[in-house]
């Protein structure tokens, strides 16, 4: 029994995008499949790794775990839309410089969750930095030089918005 | 991915109304899904037997919390993050909001539901400690109406609840007179983030007079499900904070515990490491010192 | 000691050649990529550890029409995958020798439907009695491999080892255990095969060595080098758990492929992945051990054994090195180890990062505590007096013919992790709290590249070449997982060549297109393959000097044009080296006697520990790496390896446990197999010594492995010194702890007993 499919709008990295596909599925295979967006990636399928995390209306969640239907008139941004016109954004530029990518499968997670914690909080310790991105799983960097990464990012933003300050 | 997409049944009438007139006409037959945290797992490893799902993601009836004079009322669909975001959990029932820090990730954080996380009912549970330290009440609805139950009387089995056939969790009620207690919660899981309790507990008491009152023990993976320690209480309530009593007290939790050996760990160690948690809760009290 | 030559790019940070499209979500990985009319495979796998397949059943609701069908009848060429011995078969045949080996591959155009059609497929057995453990493995009263189930043994001695027990001032002995340990790359085994009868098979796939898996492929299809071409897609993470499986799930795919008429995608989900492939090898190890009255190492008996699960795959390569490690950096007149790999009916262990020598060093790092403590010696003393240096000889009688700074080593992670003073502040405080500290020291050397004449036997081609539109390519098939092969290698030939790094570009993983420059592993890469492409690239110089007007100095733009007077001349711009031993290498297989390693990277680390008696947690505070790899090509990227190779070592100590029921992996989820979060793994410090090895690009030796050899035991002995309780397994895990650790319940006064 093959069950009805729905037709999905959602805005993604700010464009509106329709998909007609079966509610229950999966909004990371909805992203990849449907939508050709594979930045998005599956390390494990059930909300250990965050290498699927997407922020949905601004809230950071794996998007193995969202049945699509429940993402319905949403914004999602995926790790597509980090970087302008081809220009990696500071805090992928962060990442190039101090080593926070290495086989880069856990990368695009790690920026989403990375880009979630800024929002929230400009100039976050090293202890909210770690607990931001408890939920991402890196196996080759031991975290120590994403963890730069995020530090550099936020003292480059702390200093691009006061340039002037002491 | 073992989950067929195609052979689910999944609907969002996206209304509270909605949701309880389809489980009083169908009984039984369509399962709710609030954030997915539990039911996706399942679904993704070929595992979910509900072929029906009814969506109570977005229902704004479930997710709210709001204070009154004498409680603290928080809707079965409010999201951990809601309750780590909202003041009068922080400062009124600050266990709660250590335990809503703990599930999972942020990620996790944004999407499980207070309600989820009971209903689901897993022996350990991240919340519950936390509920039974607070004399939690919950509240469920059908279209028959609403009633009260106790939160410790809620659970009545592995994975088994008071829950009708045409009934939802709605709202859970927290009693606001905590102010004065003593109070502490500990988790011991895996590792420090992303793990599911080894064993884990939760409580509050009253030092009055240099005596213990109104003692409240919750524990995750002490029990096939999230249990009070009634006779743990028992050997504590009315008792003065001196060595001995804690010793007693050690002894009523080993003897109360019924904990399992699984693939997470082992009955003894849960058995013991529940004793040294509760004797440090005790000791805590015994030097006033409040915060884990 | 040399000084490094000034360079501008090797030692620099330069960007990571594949970075930009890595964090942009450019970077396609196999599950990224589709092809036209692809299909989607699935494997039926053995639910029992052995026993004779009886029967396969096929479900009736299901049309099996519709799907390509692919048993051991179906194998073109030999059903076996070709590593060291062809033991392992593709496809099951008639008999299953361990849980979640393949019997049976299904494709279909639905992916779901695949799925759901392994579930429709039942299997019947006969079984048989299966062998679960190493001993009863060495028991042999039940064989379940060859004549005996010993897949390989070693036997190395030197001087003589019985004499020395009755002159020692001090005997010790201890026996060590490991447990397996899965890779987890965050990127699952998964491939794409196309197959047709004029361009052969064609594999897409996320792998280590294409040459590997070409050779197998080879093999399985029964066809000729030119018809397989296997090429490596960006690959997230491998650890040595891509070295030889590839060869497996390429085979299946390919299989299907050719029976299915269509390409077929085959991309393992976790559960899968966890369970069906190799892991770390378990491993038990014996030491006994005479000393002076100096705490001089005398004479050092040992037995190494390792679990190698139902076929011999790389157990015979990973006992080899733990045999080669298992004396430790120490300087030991007699010496005899016996080490064997034993076959059970589990999924077959395979390589991971280290390969046999975090085995061999937990043990013998261990052992140096526990002798410490026997003969009341300052472990760290006990290690600095037995130190090998330069000018002494190893079990295998090899000569340290480079300098060995160990001393400097041990001192200066002596004083980065202030060692001392902690370990006496910590005994203090320890006495009146419930979490008690300590630190722990380990020590050790990794050899890098493959065992005395295995450089040899690969005979690795590689160099560069430039293309007519002016790319200036590296070409080798040596693939990027992560640890930096295309940065390292670009750097080396940007340098050589006098051009820009932004110039240089690698050429396909593609075995059609590049040379087989040997695998991705055992720490060769930027010590071998880089010091071909450095020759390779003077070679270009050479030749565009000599044969088209090229200047002693150029700019970048005479350099293309020099090329193109090349291309004029000789139709292309390529240069080529081969693998050329440095001299004096001498090793005998047969007796294991000679030059082990061509050059070896020392390390010495320091971990700080809290064990929490409330929870019986250990958990590392802080942790030191001080290490010596000759020159540092790339700060950043050996830093992260560095980094990488701890955290994993600290999941290998204290949180990463198969647990294994009747053979099958019960906890195979990331749920349930636990690797430390961002929010466990400690501050991890690094600190490099530089010493230019000779004979590797740049003076580069091998890296890679060698972090993830010290952490287990400087860990347990961290654990020892708070606790004062030895441990001697790993993974040590809260539980374990508990039941050496708690005292006996305190029974209350009038309580009910």
């Amino acid at each position: 029994m093959s069950t009805q499919w729905v037709a999905i709008q959602m805005q993604v990295n700010g464009e509106r995008r329709e998909v007609r596909v079966p509610p229950m599925k999966r909004l990371l295979d909805v992203l990849r499949e449907d939508l050709h967006l594979t930045g998005t990636k599956e390390g494990c399928g059930e909300g250990e790794c965050g290498s699927c995390s997407v922020q949905m209306n601004g809230e950071l969640v794996n998007s193995c775990l969202v049945p699509v239907l429940q993402a319905a008139d949403t914004a999602i941004e995926t790790v597509e839309g980090l970087a302008h016109d081809g220009k990696l954004n500071p805090l992928q530029e962060a990442f190039l410089r101090c080593g926070g990518a290495q086989c880069g499968i856990c990368t695009p997670g790690m920026l989403m969750a990375a880009t979630h914690l800024l929002e929230r909080n400009p100039q976050p310790s090293v202890a909210e930095i770690r607990e931001g991105l408890a939920g991402n799983l890196c196996r080759c960097t031991g975290f120590i030089r994403i963890f730069e990464s995020v530090v550099a990012a936020a003292a480059e933003s702390r200093t691009r918005e006061a340039p002037h300050a002491g | 991915m073992r989950g067929n997409a195609d052979a689910q049944e999944l609907i969002a009438p996206g209304s509270l109304d909605a949701v309880l007139n389809l489980m009083a006409n169908e009984p039984g037959t369509w399962t709710p899904i609030a954030g997915g945290t539990e039911l996706m797992v399942a679904h993704a490893a070929g595992n979910l037997g509900a072929k029906k799902l009814v969506s109570l993601w977005g229902i704004k009836d479930l997710r709210h919390v709001e204070a009154q004079k004498a409680s603290v009322t928080i809707g079965a669909g409010a999201t951990f993050m809601d309750l780590r975001q909202t003041r009068v959990i922080g400062e009124d029932f600050p266990l709660l909001s250590t335990a809503a820090s703990w599930i999972g990730s942020i990620a996790n954080q944004s999407r499980a539901t207070l309600g989820g996380n009971l209903v689901n009912g897993s022996p350990a549970a991240d919340s519950s400690p936390a509920l039974f330290a607070y004399d939690a009440e919950v509240e469920l609805i059908s279209v028959r109406g609403r009633r009260r139950i106790a939160y410790a009387e809620f659970h009545t089995g592995y994975k088994q609840n008071k829950l009708a056939a045409d009934e939802l969790l709605f709202a859970i009620h927290l009693p606001r007179r905590f102010g004065g207690h003593k109070q502490y919660l500990r988790k011991v899981g895996t590792r420090r983030a992303m793990a599911i309790a080894k064993v884990a507990l939760g409580a509050t008491v009253r030092i009055e007079g240099g005596a213990m009152r109104e003692v409240r023990l919750g524990a995750a993976s002490l029990a096939p499900f999230p249990t009070r320690l009634y006779r743990t209480e028992a050997a504590l309530e009315g008792r003065a904070l001196t060595a001995e009593t804690i010793c007693q007290a050690r002894q009523a939790l080993l003897e109360e515990a019924r904990p399992i050996d699984d693939i997470r760990s082992t009955a003894e160690y849960r058995k013991r490491v529940a004793a040294n948690l509760l004797e440090e809760f005790l000791r805590e009290c015994r030097t006033g010192v409040e915060e884990r | 000691m040399n000084t490094p030559a000034k360079t501008r790019i090797v030692g620099a940070p330069v960007a990571r050649k594949e970075g930009v499209d890595k964090l942009t979500g450019r970077a396609r990985y196999v599950d990224d990529m589709e092809r036209e009319g692809m299909w989607y495979g699935a494997t039926v796998r053995s639910t029992i550890p052995r026993g004779l397949i009886r029967s396969i059943l096929f479900d009736r609701t299901v049309d099996w029409s519709e799907f390509a069908i692919v048993t051991a009848a179906d194998v073109p060429g030999k059903n076996q995958i070709q590593m060291i011995v062809a033991d392992q078969p593709c496809l099951a045949d008639g008999m299953v020798n361990h849980c979640d080996e393949a019997i049976l591959l299904l494709a279909h155009a639905d992916k779901t439907k695949v799925r759901a059609a392994v579930d429709a497929v039942r299997v019947e057995y006969d079984p048989l009695p299966p062998v679960l453990t190493i001993e009863e493995s060495e028991r042999q009263k039940t064989v379940v491999w060859g004549k005996n189930n010993l897949l390989k043994s070693f036997l190395v001695k030197k001087g003589d080892v019985n004499g020395a027990w009755s002159r020692a001032a001090h005997v010790v002995e201890g026996e060590y255990r490991t447990g397996a340990q899965e890779h987890l790359y965050i990127e699952n085994n998964g491939v794409i095969a196309e197959c047709d009868a004029e361009r052969g098979v064609t594999l897409w796939g996320s792998l280590q060595c294409p040459f590997y898996v070409h050779k197998s492929l080879m093999s399985v299809f029964d066809l000729p080098a030119e018809k397989v071409r296997v090429i490596q897609t960006e690959t997230g993470g491998a650890f040595g758990g891509k070295e030889d499986y590839p060869s497996v799930i390429g085979s299946h795919a390919a299989l299907l492929a050719m029976k299915s008429g269509h390409p077929v995608k085959m991309v393992y989900d976790r559960m899968e992945d966890l369970a069906a492939t190799t892991k770390r090898h378990p491993s038990r190890v014996r030491h006994k051990t005479a000393l002076d009255g100096e705490g001089r190492l005398l004479a050092m008996e040992i037995e190494v054994v390792t679990d190698g699960g139902a076929y011999s795959t790389l157990s015979s390569t990973v006992l080899s090195r733990a045999t080669l490690h298992a004396t430790g950096p120490y300087l030991c007149p007699n010496v005899r180890i016996r080490s064997r790999s034993w076959a059970t009916n589990t999924v077959p262990y395979g390589a991971f990062r280290g390969f046999g020598a975090p085995q061999a060093i937990f043990a013998v790092e261990r052992h140096m505590d526990e002798i410490a403590a026997a003969i009341g010696m300052d472990p760290v003393e006990l290690r600095r007096r037995n130190f090998l240096r330069g000018g002494d000889t190893t079990a295998t009688g090899q000569v340290m013919r480079e300098p060995v700074i160990l001393d400097r080593l041990l001192e200066s992670a002596l004083k980065e992790s202030d060692y001392y003073a902690k370990r006496e502040r910590f005994a203090r405080e320890n006495e009146c709290s419930a979490v008690k500290r300590g630190m722990g020291i380990s020590a050790f050397f990794h050899g890098s590249g493959f065992t005395g004449s295995g450089e040899r036997y690969l005979n690795s081609l590689a160099g560069v070449d430039v293309t007519r539109e002016g790319e200036v390519r590296v070409l080798v098939s040596s693939t990027e997982f992560g640890q930096g092969t295309n940065t390292v290698l670009t750097q080396i030939a940007a340098e050589t060549l006098g051009i820009e790094y932004a110039r240089l570009t690698m050429a396909p993983p593609d075995t059609k297109i590049v040379p087989n420059s040997g695998p991705t592993v055992a720490s060769r890469t930027a010590m071998v393959v880089g010091r071909l492409i450095e020759r390779a690239s003077r070679q270009l110089l050479d030749v565009l000097r000599k044969d088209a007007g090229l200047g002693e100095q150029f700019s970048g733009e005479e350099f293309f044009a020099a090329c193109e007077r090349l291309r004029a001349k000789k139709g292309e711009v390529v240069s080529l080296c081969r693998y050329e031993a440095p001299p004096g290498i001498y090793w005998d297989d047969a007796t294991y006697q000679g030059e082990a390693y061509p050059a070896f990277a020392w390390a010495v680390q320091v971990a700080q520990v809290a064990v929490d008696t409330t929870t019986y947690s250990a958990e590392v505070e802080e942790f030191w790496a001080v290490q010596e790899v000759g020159r540092v090509l790339h700060p950043v990227l050996a830093g992260g390896q560095i980094e990488g190779g701890v955290a994993q070592g600290i999941g290998y100590a204290l949180y990463e446990k198969v647990q294994l029921a009747n053979g099958h992996m019960a906890n195979n989820q990331m749920t349930n197999y636990i690797m430390p979060t961002a929010e466990d793994v400690p501050p991890i410090h690094v600190y490099f010594e530089e010493m230019p090895y000779a004979h590797g690009g740049y003076g580069a030796k091998g890296l890679g492995e060698l972090p993830h050899d010290g952490p287990a035991p400087a860990i347990l002995n961290a654990i020892r010194d708070a606790t004062g309780v030895s441990f001697h397994a790993i993974p040590l895990l809260p539980e374990n702890l508990f039941e050496r650790m708690a005292e006996k319940e305190p029974v209350a006064e009038g309580a009910a007993v």
